[in-house]
């Protein structure tokens, strides 16, 4: 069914080649590359400090340094200053979440501009999280935990992006809000968008994943199919340390 | 028979009236601090200079372009507000990431140039502006006499603070003020100009300054180091109410200001020192300023 194992002609929605980052003096991607196509949800899977984080702020033109190239829909987007590149169609979910304090849910929620056609309405996301309906007046770091990762993700899909870049949304959250999580997830498929998950959580990746990067000391080592899980665990237990 | 004699309580409502004209302006000049520090992270030592340029932008557009009150009222702000941006493109922008250390100075080094040019070219005794016709006179309380131009200054200057407010509290583009004081790089992330609404938010901020200098100068005379006095204390203001805090930064200029005109009545000698005590009070018992918001 994947976009990747089809055979199907499609387009590279991100595509990195060769990428290296730097915080400061510190080197932290070694050469990283990969692809996501058109609708598919790839994760990137490895050890805590493996460089997921990073990949995912190097994307968004959040870190010092960067060689290589980064293509997204086909345009070059290193020499981009960031608040362009949000215009190309790229939803960030940071890991931390970036709730804003000095915000009410309803702000948070509306903060980011719309920046294509195709966004969700503030109806539709209130109907998928009614939680966030229920709190909308309150400061949005009064939310738990699990709302707050809600609003995270609500906020970047009423702007119409169509490429998220979703790092740790799981992590501390109880089985039922990553239930939950997992059901937007299917659903933002099913709508067609993009993904490229950041999970720790790899029972909740697994069943929604086309394909899996694992990522080591900033760059790839392996890229694993949906349908060769069963066929790798034992190489991808070794890599996770599960 | 009143505790108080009748001419001295005609002196304790003067001194009340004196010390919340003095409060608009620190209202007006902190606000405008508070707002840039809030944003920017940048301690604005120019903001006292920007003040004198209003009042002088006042004094210059009447004597060469005979341009009355109203329409330095109306202009000079904005004059102000360019030369702002014009000194956050070349110079700040430059700094920033610096460290607030380095803005303070930078400023402060701005200020200090920009007095210098003033003093050499005005003298420093000072240049008198005339108060609008339309504003001349005064009512006759029971207990006290009221110049028409000082309730002026006092309810324009309550009613920018409001709409300042409310700009920043209510609006979608305040929304975006308030969270890039928190996290200006999510905010790119989202796709947001930020180095856009941080030009604007200082050109704001130091026309702010402007509108308070035009303000002042029928009641200070204009003069080059009108900027540099007051300043200090507005610091004082800030700091009392929280840096970053906009309503904490109008509420504790007006109170300052009647804090300090009470001294006045009340004990004169330590009317120069007393907004100093309350902040090393504050900094001793909430060091993050009366009106730090909860995190
Ligand atoms: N702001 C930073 N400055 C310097 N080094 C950092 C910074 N953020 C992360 N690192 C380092 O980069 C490496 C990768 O971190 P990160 O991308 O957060 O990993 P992951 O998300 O896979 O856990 C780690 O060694 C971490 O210590
Ligand atoms: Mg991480």
């Amino acid at each position: 069914m994947n976009a990747a194992t089809s055979g199907a002609v499609t387009t590279a929605k991100l595509h990195i080649q060769n990428l290296h980052a730097y915080y400061g003096e510190s080197h932290i991607l070694h050469g990283l590359s990969l692809i996501v196509r058109q609708g598919e949800l790839v994760t990137l899977l490895g050890r805590n400090g493996a460089g997921r984080t990073t990949a995912l702020r190097a994307i968004m033109n959040m870190v010092g340094r960067r060689i290589g190239t980064i293509l997204i829909n086909g345009v070059e987007t290193l020499s981009m200053p960031a608040h362009r590149i949000a215009h190309l169609g790229v939803g960030y979910c940071p890991e931390e979440r970036g709730i804003f304090a000095s915000l009410t849910v309803e702000e948070n929620l509306l903060l980011p501009p719309a920046i294509q056609p195709g966004g969700m309405s503030v109806d539709e996301i209130y109907t998928m999280f009614p939680n966030l309906a229920e709190r909308r007046r309150s400061q949005g770091t009064r939310l738990s935990g699990g709302e707050q990762q809600m609003l995270a993700l609500a906020r970047i899909l009423r702007t119409g992006a169509d490429i998220l870049l979703l790092d740790e949304i799981t992590e501390g959250l109880a089985p039922v809000i990553v239930r939950r999580l997992a059901e937007v997830l299917e659903q933002l498929k099913r709508r067609g968008l993009t993904i490229l998950l950041v999970e720790q959580n790899f029972r909740f990746a697994a069943p929604l994943a086309d394909r899996h990067y694992l990522l080591e000391h900033g760059r790839i080592v392996e890229e694993v199919f949906a349908h060769e899980l069963d066929t790798k665990s034992s190489m991808l237990n070794a890599y996770l340390g599960v | 028979m009143s505790i108080f004699p009748e001419i001295n309580l005609f002196g304790l409502f003067s001194q009340l009236l004196v010390g919340m004209i003095n409060g608009s302006f620190y209202a007006l000049l902190s606000l405008g601090l508070a707002i840039i520090f809030g944003l920017l992270r940048i301690i604005n030592f120019a903001q006292g200079a920007f003040y004198m340029l209003g009042a002088f932008g006042a004094w210059l557009s009447l004597q060469f372009l005979g341009l009355n009150y109203w329409w330095a009222l109306l202009l000079v702000p904005v004059g102000v507000g360019l030369l702002g941006t014009l000194l956050e493109r070349t110079l700040i922008r430059r700094i920033s990431g610096e460290g607030e250390l380095y803005s303070l100075l930078l400023t402060f080094g701005v200020a200090l140039i920009v007095q210098g040019l003033f003093s050499k070219w005005f003298g420093v005794s000072g240049l008198p502006y005339q108060v609008p016709e339309l504003l001349q006179g005064g009512i006759r309380l029971p207990v006290m006499y009221l110049p028409t131009y000082r309730v002026w200054i006092l309810l324009l200057s309550l009613g920018v603070c409001l709409a300042a407010w409310l700009l920043i509290e209510r609006t979608r583009l305040g929304s975006y003020l308030r969270a890039g004081t928190e996290n200006p790089q999510l905010m790119k992330a989202f796709g947001i100009n930020v180095p856009l609404i941080v030009t604007l938010t200082y050109s704001f901020g130091v026309a702010l300054a402007g509108l308070a200098g035009v303000l002042a100068a029928p009641v200070y005379s204009v003069s080059p180091l009108m900027g540099s006095n007051i300043l200090i204390v507005v610091f004082a203001i800030v700091v009392i109410g929280s840096m970053g805090s906009i309503g904490g930064a109008i509420l504790t200029g007006l109170g300052m200001g009647v804090i300090e005109g009470l001294t006045k009545y009340f004990y004169p000698e330590a009317s120069a020192t007393v907004i100093f005590l309350v902040m090393v009070l504050v900094l001793i018992f909430k060091p993050a300023g009366l009106f730090a918001r909860a995190a």
